[in-house]
């Protein structure tokens, strides 16, 4: 399978979505990045029982805290797939491009620009 | 220890919002524990501040510390070179911590980034209960080991209530009633003929009443 | 029985006579004819009226006030204090003033908690508890001496009471509680709404059994339904009160317009069916904001008239 997604998606690989956390998805956004989501297993799934229950978590409470900055809590999202659903991913890759490209850029890459 | 609860990030930014080099201060203690102080919590709020003042245009300094503890001068002089770089300071420790900072940095603005609330345990991740008010008079021997002052909505010395119903109290169903496990306790050590002995009016002026307190040891000042 | 007060309520109790007592809940306001009114429909058919003390939490006018406006009617008080909202401060300084204008009946409670009431984001207060006020008025009468050692000239002669519920929970300490207050000093209980019988005599049975029974003067205390969801309420939402399903299935099956008479029915049994309880020394009827149904129940119950014990 070739299967085709967004060039411009920057994936890191973690061993586990459980790995993930709060400071990691807001450092991101003050790097710059338009939006982050984690892919985990499906819930029910997890190698380690509640990694991907406890990302979910996570990122519910980051997009709380984006939503009060004024960044935008969708611009953070969990979804799960199983390993062997490649085109899923694919799907959700082009789903999640296009969802952050109708919020346009992260306002903090603008004003950091204007900073300059 | 002593349990907080983290600030909400509107609160805090609402008190700190005119200052422009500001110093996110944790403490590596019991608000790191119960996951409201520590240098995780730090981060993420530092994090969260830069971006609210970027996108609002403004450039405001904000760096992360954390420390020890902060109701201890030798880990609160830590921050005496670099203090003068700020022009405020959240910090993260509990009350105690917020006001041994204010007291320090005389004329540093110091602003409370988490509520206090209580002195508890972790009954499980992301559970704390309370279980001491520090009254100052301890009476767990005559109680069975549960304490009625902060585990009682009425401190009852003498109870429980009319209101203890199948093992709740009754200001809320999801609060165990103190007197039923006080009862519980004396039986399972074989002891419930002690619940009718009379508790004694306390002396409450080791309590709050008494006014601020202060334990002091000769023996081991220096 | 040996008489240790001036109370009404004590003599009727010492000469054998099955005392009533009733209670009204204060205004929320200032206008005292409430009292009045209120004490008026019932006073012929009790010996004491008890006064509430911010019942439920929830502010009024206060206990004493009222109970001054009764006496000063010629009727016979009966002072509620909870230790939720004074010090013990306050509870001494309120009890000297009760019994400056010889109010000889007082009932020592802790309070339901501020949350059920107007003001729950208020403190509460609990500096002692209901079975050390019963310890304090005892102290204050009997050794003429405030708690803090210092002589009271003109001692408050106070009948003490408590409340207490046998159907509250962890029941195996109901009696054990029951002899906690009597070893504090208390002269009389006013119980919790009794509906479920049984249990009720079990308590009783057990309290017996103890010798508690000589010790104290127990008032049983009745309140009747309006209508099934009263009933319902009473079983569900009231802490500590418990309601046995025929009883509810009775109202239910009566229909709307007729509940009150059930009510007011099924209370007059029960009360029928106490009388013979032994042990039992009264009634406290509680005709919760239903005063006009008081005298009914007390005479069609055979309590009337009340005797006169002077």
């Amino acid at each position: 399978m070739r299967l085709q997604y967004p060039s411009d998606i920057n994936i890191i690989l973690v061993p586990c979505t459980g790995k993930v956390d709060v400071l990691h998805i807001l450092h991101a956004f003050e790097k710059g990045a338009d939006g982050v989501y984690a892919v985990g297993c499906m819930e029910g799934d997890c190698h380690y029982n509640s990694g991907n229950l406890r990302a979910r978590k996570r990122v519910e409470q980051a997009q709380s805290i984006l939503e009060t900055i004024g960044i935008g809590g969708e611009r953070a999202q969990m979804y799960n797939l199983s390993s062997s659903e490649g085109p899923r991913f694919a799907q959700i890759a082009a789903e999640m491009d296009e969802k952050i490209r109708n919020l346009g850029p992260n306002p903090i890459k603008l004003a950091k620009k204007k900073a300059a | 220890m002593i349990v907080a609860d983290r600030k909400p990030i509107e609160e805090i930014i609402a008190e700190i919002k005119e200052h422009e080099k500001i110093l996110i201060l944790g403490c590596n203690e019991c608000v790191t524990v119960c996951e409201a102080g520590g240098k995780k919590e730090v981060g993420v709020l530092a994090s969260a501040l830069r971006m609210y003042f970027l996108n609002q245009g403004r450039d405001v300094k904000l760096d992360e510390i954390t420390l020890e503890r902060q109701c201890d001068h030798e880990y609160l002089e830590e921050i005496r070179d670099v203090i003068d770089q700020y022009d405020a300071v959240v910090s993260l420790a509990c009350g105690v911590g917020v006001q041994f900072m204010a007291e320090k940095y005389h004329t540093m603005p110091v602003y409370p980034g988490v509520n206090t609330c209580f002195l508890g345990v972790t009954e499980k991740r992301g559970l704390w209960t309370e279980r001491c008010q520090a009254c100052g008079q301890c009476i767990l021997a005559r109680t069975g080991g549960i304490c009625p002052v902060s585990r009682c909505a009425k401190r009852i010395l003498n109870g429980p209530c009319g209101g203890s119903t199948q093992g709740s109290c009754e200001i809320n169903k999801e609060i165990s009633c103190a007197w039923q496990l006080i009862i519980d306790r004396l039986k399972a050590l074989d002891r419930l003929d002690d619940y009718e002995q009379i508790d004694p009016i306390k002396d409450w002026s080791t309590d709050r009443a008494g006014g601020p307190r202060k334990v002091e040891r000769e023996d081991v000042q220096q | 029985m040996k008489i240790n007060t001036p109370s009404k309520l004590e003599k009727i109790l010492a000469a054998g006579h099955l005392a009533v007592t009733s209670e009204c809940g204060p205004p929320r306001g200032s206008d005292p004819e409430v009292i009045v009114e209120k004490a008026n429909l019932i006073k012929d058919h009790v010996d004491a009226i008890n006064i509430t003390d911010n019942q439920t939490s929830v502010t009024r006018m206060c206990s004493l006030a009222a109970c001054i406006k009764l006496k000063l009617m010629g009727l016979e008080p009966v002072l509620q204090m909870v230790t939720r909202d004074r010090n013990r401060i306050a509870l001494q300084s309120d009890i000297l003033g009760a019994a400056a204008f010889d109010i000889h009946n007082v009932l020592c409670l802790s309070g339901d908690h501020q949350s059920f009431g107007d003001c729950p984001t208020g403190q509460n207060v609990h500096d002692i508890d209901s079975i050390q006020l019963i310890q304090t008025v005892r102290h204050m009468r009997d050794e003429s001496k405030f708690l803090g050692g210092d002589d009271i000239s003109r001692s408050p002669k106070m009948f003490v009471g408590a409340a207490a519920n046998p159907f509250a929970d962890p029941f195996e300490i109901r009696v054990p509680r029951l002899a906690k207050k009597i070893a504090a000093g208390v002269e009389f209980i006013q119980t919790q709404c009794i509906y479920d019988l049984d249990k009720f005599e079990l308590w009783m049975k057990m309290a017996g059994d103890r010798g508690l029974l000589e010790k104290v003067s127990i008032l049983a205390g009745v309140t009747p339904f309006k209508s099934v969801g009263m009933a319902r309420y009473m079983k569900n939402r009231v802490p500590g009160i418990e309601v046995p399903d025929e009883m509810i299935k009775r109202m239910a099956d009566t229909p709307k317009e007729k509940q009150p008479e059930e009510g007011v029915k099924i209370c007059i049994e029960s009360m029928q069916r106490l009388k013979e309880v032994e042990g039992v020394r009264g009634f406290h009827v509680m005709a919760i904001e239903w005063e006009e149904m008081v005298p009914e129940i007390v005479e069609k119950t055979g309590l009337y008239p009340r005797p006169s014990v002077d």
